[in-house]
């Protein structure tokens, strides 16, 4: 997969205001009303410039926390994104944000895009970004002006310059075929990455997004494997004679923690990437799998059957002070550490119900965030506000991957390419 | 109606799973003299009358390959023991035959979780049939957690043909 060099640099602001910033949106509240914003289609090239105010709308409405209002709508017809813009005709359409772009092919072929976030009440600019890049790389610049839009008004990074891996399901459930496949974080651009001739499932990133971890049935023996998105070259992670499953990347990407099976019992290792050696860090008779770790690389998180039923556990890096940290009802497993590290996402079991929750990282505070029936596995974007999950629909009937805030609110379908499952969502592409 | 649905996955199964011995099958009806027909006719009738002595077919139609777990269970229950005696003796029989176990979870568990569960499972037919003299370099595992259902609704009764352990000849059988 190509790599795109992508430069930006800041426009000179054309209005010294207050220096306030009137236009702001709370991520945290859980009720928060969404921020109207007007962003008509960018100015130059007629298609490029639709096209790219059409994904940021759909960037930002996708996110729960704006409006972006019809464009039909609009009273002022924008002609200069380097004039002041007539603001009391963008009040009247309870515009409070507005977006001025231009696109423009450059001499030597690439596309110049340039924007201006105005605060309409404000009456001032609060951001003026120019970015230059190969035109079909269009559509990164488009979730990149509006990652910069998300975090201006809300001073949270964004996450819409990102991409997802999954598994793509088709066929029915007594032998579905199960593919690894990667899309961009709004479901546009979806690739296949397998042939589907093998079953390979919980796929994860690494922290730059280059190479993937999951798990392969390939030549009938199930292990851990990287895929490396550049080379499309796939590697048998170590040679071990019993299953290797659940794989995470650490933090700096220098070692994969995952779960070897030895005569039925599963413990979890890392594994050093460049030495390959694995060092063990659960002894245990019990089931002890699905690790991940905090941010900070010190501890990981996962999940064990030592106590009788599935349950979430912390230790250190090194195997040390291992200890239950969840409570609640049923069987609660996959943890994951959210990149902020304030938070654990899992899946809790109660019968037949499967749902997603959240729980500080010393296990208190559990709140349970979706209800669907059979959602499993979340996964985090990179800023530690939204997860993405997989939900499975009774009888067999195909999977789907849904978003939700870590709120609770916002909970959407994401596009898949047919049925899919086993979301994970990717760093900020660097 | 659903014993009718589930009798026909049944079937596809075992249809996939013998092709390969079904293919020899028609040889062996020209050259050798007809076996007794099977007790279990759960294959595909044309072909039943002329099951292979040490086939593949032949243990999974006239020894069983299929055993049965309680709910997040692993250990062998009592009823499936004669099931797995009979293996360990036809595996005895046929030296030469090499079999995987796959371990299979139901749906009610994450699916790390049962991945790990379908081990235990695997491991758990494999160490009886090691109890039985069956020597252990002649058994794999490999478990396939939830991901292989034979049944998709979502009562006990799917669930309870789900939580399996399946002995799979891969190697060294007549053909």
């Amino acid at each position: 997969m190509k790599k795109f060099l992508v430069l930006f640099t800041a426009l000179a602001a054309l209005w010294t205001a207050p220096a306030y910033a009137a236009l702001q949106v709370d991520v945290t509240q859980g009720n928060a009303q969404p921020l109207p914003i007007a962003i008509p289609d960018f100015l130059g090239d007629p298609q490029v410039g639709a096209n790219v105010a059409g994904v940021v709308r759909a960037d930002l409405e996708r996110s729960g926390l704006f409006r972006p209002l019809d464009p039909h709508g609009f009273a002022e017809h924008v002609t200069n994104i380097n004039a002041v813009p007539n603001f009391g005709s963008w009040r009247a359409i309870t515009a409070q944000g507005l977006v001025t772009g231009q696109v423009t092919q450059q001499p030597d072929g690439r596309l110049r895009v340039d924007f201006r976030l105005w605060d309409v009440f404000g009456q001032s600019q609060m951001l003026g970004l120019q970015f230059f890049t190969t035109p079909e790389n269009w559509r990164r610049i488009a979730h990149m002006v509006s990652d910069a839009i998300y975090e201006r008004i809300t001073g949270e990074k964004g996450y819409f310059d990102t991409r997802i891996v999954f598994i793509s399901e088709s066929g029915p459930a007594i032998k579905r075929v199960k593919r690894l496949a990667i899309m961009d974080e709004d479901g546009a651009n979806p690739i296949f990455l397998t042939r589907g001739d093998y079953m390979v499932l919980t796929p994860r990133f690494n922290p730059t997004a280059q190479m993937i971890a999951y798990m392969s049935y390939i030549g009938g023996k199930p292990r851990v494997y990287l895929f490396d998105i550049e080379t499309g070259k796939q590697e048998r992670l170590g040679d071990f004679p019993n299953m290797t499953f659940s794989p995470r990347f650490s933090p700096d990407g220098n070692q994969v923690a995952l779960t070897l099976e030895t005569g039925g019992n599963s413990d979890i290792y890392v594994m050093d990437l460049r030495s390959r050696a694995m060092h063990r860090l659960t002894t245990d008779p019990g089931i002890d799998t699905a690790p991940s770790f905090s941010p900070d690389g010190k501890q990981i998180v996962f999940e064990s059957d030592r106590g009788g039923g599935q349950q979430i556990y912390l230790m250190n890096v090194d195997g040390s002070g291992q200890r239950r940290i969840s409570f609640g009802p049923g069987a609660n497993g996959t943890p994951v550490w959210s990149p902020r590290g304030d938070l654990i996402a899992f899946t809790r079991r109660q019968g037949v119900q499967f749902s997603i929750g959240v729980m500080r990282s010393d296990g208190s505070g559990e709140r349970i965030i979706t209800n669907g029936g059979r959602d499993e596995g979340p996964t985090w974007a990179p800023n530690g506000r939204v997860l993405m999950f997989g939900r499975e629909a009774p009888g067999g009937r195909g999977s789907s991957i849904w978003s939700v805030d870590v709120t609770g609110r916002n909970e959407r379908r994401v596009l898949t390419p047919g049925s899919a499952s086993d979301p994970a969502w990717s760093p900020l592409i660097q | 109606m659903m014993s009718f649905s589930r009798s026909l996955k049944f079937t596809c199964l075992s249809a996939a799973l013998v092709l390969g011995a079904c293919t020899h099958k028609q040889e062996a009806v020209n050259t050798a003299p007809p076996p007794a027909p099977p007790p279990a006719p759960s294959a595909p009738a044309p072909v039943t009358s002329s099951i292979l002595p040490g086939s593949a077919e032949d243990f999974r139609v006239n020894v069983g390959d299929t055993v049965h777990f309680g709910y997040n269970e692993y250990s062998i229950q009592d009823t499936d023991k004669s099931i797995l005696g009979r293996q360990a003796a036809w595996l005895a029989k046929y030296p030469a035959v090499r079999v995987s176990v796959e371990g299979h979870a139901d749906e009610r568990g994450t699916r790390e979780y049962n991945l790990a569960l379908g081990a235990r499972r695997a491991n758990a037919v494999k160490e009886y049939l090691v109890s039985q003299g069956v020597s252990t370099g002649r058994v794999e595992t490999v478990s396939y957690g939830k991901e292989r259902p034979i049944c998709t609704e979502s009562n006990e009764g799917c669930w309870a043909q789900n939580r399996r352990g399946v002995t799979i000849v891969t190697g060294g059988a007549n053909s």
